[in-house]
């Protein structure tokens, strides 16, 4: 197999860890901002059961929590969701590994969710009270403090954290491999078995090398832009 | 009737009584300093003036109409709170000024706010908008900062930052401007530019309370003094006898010794 030949293939898997870090990144930001809310709750039994909720899933390692999403459909109630949903789009529409992807996306999107609502958290309650009482004396709403005031310094605050988190994100795309998605690494263990060729899986660091490193100068950008102020 | 008035207001904290009954009067146009010892209950009774806390009991007046019956059954909505804060307006201790906006933005976002709610806001857009950003302005000349409308607050010293405040609260015409410590968390050579811009608007007639550390500014420009001790009003009356030798209260004495010492 040529060079070329070898990267067309691990393309196509280092395709399916670019969705899995897309679309848990579309759902895990916007779904980390209730369960902030819901932690820093003056209603006490919603504050401990968001905050055991997200120890739960910071306390397990994000592979097995990908094993539980995957086979508890089947286990709990005797119906393989996930299987079923890859052999029907599989058999009607020719796409493969849909209903594996589905359970690594809601057990990412789930997981991330929970640690980036931690990062909010921090974000939200570094901001120093005087700035919500400025606010207040000026005789503003508690929406435009929030969306005019507050907002802002959070968000200059949390994208280093959240840039952390970003960044490990696209490696953590690889545990898909437990349920036998495609993934690139995958990919690479498919030419190791079928092909016996050993250097593609170190090939595939290149990937994952060229991405961070996009990543990292786009969010570095974002940080200077946000510096024209200090928090 | 004065033109601003307390009556028996009382705050706790949980089980700890902060003030146990205080009584303020101030005319219009006049200058009151509170003063006292750490502790003693002074921000509180700033924050019950602004209505950041609602006192337990006690009412509060202004210009004849009362504002608040803390022992009427009603609570107050977070609308009816808003329309009372903008009554008064708190410069704070360590600024608050918004750091993402420049001075010029510190000033004019709250009146735009406020703007929003005229019937004509959408029609005169841009007139109101300007005519919000004119007058902040004529306030930031007035506090000697027009240079500075463009910078943001970190690129100013504490001085500066603490005149934007003054000229930030001052946007909204407050009734009664009030301080809270406003030169304690200045180094000693930046205080002076802050005083200042307070000598200047007592001397335009600007109804002030001033909590304040500075005796002799205290002196030379308050005209009434509230001297608070461990939540009571121990003397309130003018500033002439509260730093003259026939000063009734022995603990205002001492106090006032102490700390010019
Ligand atoms: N939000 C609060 N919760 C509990 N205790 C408070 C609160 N605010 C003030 N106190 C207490 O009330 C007392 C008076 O505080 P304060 O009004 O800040 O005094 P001063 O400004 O004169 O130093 C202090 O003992 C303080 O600990
Ligand atoms: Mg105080």
């Amino acid at each position: 197999m040529s060079f070329w030949n070898v990267t067309l293939f691990l393309l196509n898997g280092f395709k399916i860890s670019c969705l899995i870090f897309l679309v848990t990144l579309l759902l895990g930001i916007p779904l980390g901002l209730p369960i902030a809310f819901c932690s820093m709750s003056r209603f006490k039994p919603l504050k401990i059961l968001s905050k055991v909720f997200v120890w739960i899933i910071r306390g397990i390692p994000l592979m097995l929590q990908i094993f539980i999403i995957y086979y508890v459909p089947g286990l709990v109630f005797h119906y393989q969701l996930f299987a079923n949903v890859d052999k029907y789009l599989l058999i009607h529409y020719g796409i493969e590994d849909a209903g594996r992807i589905l359970a690594v996306l809601i057990a990412f999107a789930i997981n991330y969710a929970c640690y980036f609502s931690e990062i909010y958290r921090g974000g939200i309650e570094s901001v120093p009270r005087g700035q919500y009482e400025a606010g207040q004396v000026l005789g503003m709403t508690k929406g435009q403090i929030f969306f005019r005031i507050t907002l802002m310094q959070v968000i200059k605050r949390i994208v280093p954290p959240m840039s952390n988190e970003i960044i490990t994100l696209i490696k953590d795309t690889a545990l898909a491999n437990c349920i036998m998605v495609a993934e690139i690494i995958k990919q690479a263990n498919t030419l190791a078995a079928t092909k016996a060729l050993i250097w593609p899986l170190f090939y595939t660091g290149a990937f994952y090398l060229l991405f961070v490193g996009v990543l990292t100068i786009l969010l570095g950008r974002l940080e200077k832009k946000l510096s024209y102020f200090s928090a | 009737m004065a033109f601003f008035e307390m009556r028996g207001i009382r705050k706790s904290f949980g089980r700890t009584e902060v003030l146990k009954g205080v009584d303020l009067t101030l005319d219009r146009g006049q200058t009151l300093a509170i003063i006292g010892s750490s502790g003693s209950g002074k921000t509180t009774m700033l924050r019950c003036i602004n209505f950041l806390e609602v006192p337990d009991q006690g009412t509060i007046s202004l210009g004849g109409e009362q504002l608040l019956d803390a022992g009427a059954a009603k609570k107050l909505s977070e609308k009816e709170l808003r329309a009372l804060r903008l009554r008064f307006g708190l410069v704070f201790q360590n600024f608050n000024l918004f750091p993402q906006y420049t001075v010029l933005g510190n000033l004019c976002l709250a009146p735009q706010m406020i703007a929003r709610d005229r019937p004509d806001f959408k029609k005169n857009k841009k007139q109101i908008y300007k005519e919000i950003e004119e007058k902040a302005y004529t306030l930031l000349e007035k506090v000697g900062m027009s240079e500075k409308a463009q910078s943001y607050p970190c690129q100013l010293s504490g001085g500066q930052q603490q005149r934007v405040a003054i000229a930030r609260a001052l946007a909204l015409s407050p009734d009664i401007l009030c301080f809270d410590e406003p030169t304690s968390a200045l180094d000693p050579e930046l205080t002076v530019e802050v005083l200042n811009v307070l000598r200047a608007l007592a001397k335009e007639n600007m109804t002030m309370i001033v909590v304040t550390h500075e005796m002799a500014f205290a002196e030379e420009v308050a005209d009434r003094i509230l001297f608070l001790d461990k939540g009571v009003a121990e003397f309130d009356g003018d500033a002439k006898v509260a730093f003259g030798g026939e000063c009734p209260s022995q603990r205002l004495r001492d106090f006032v010794g102490s700390i010019r010492k």
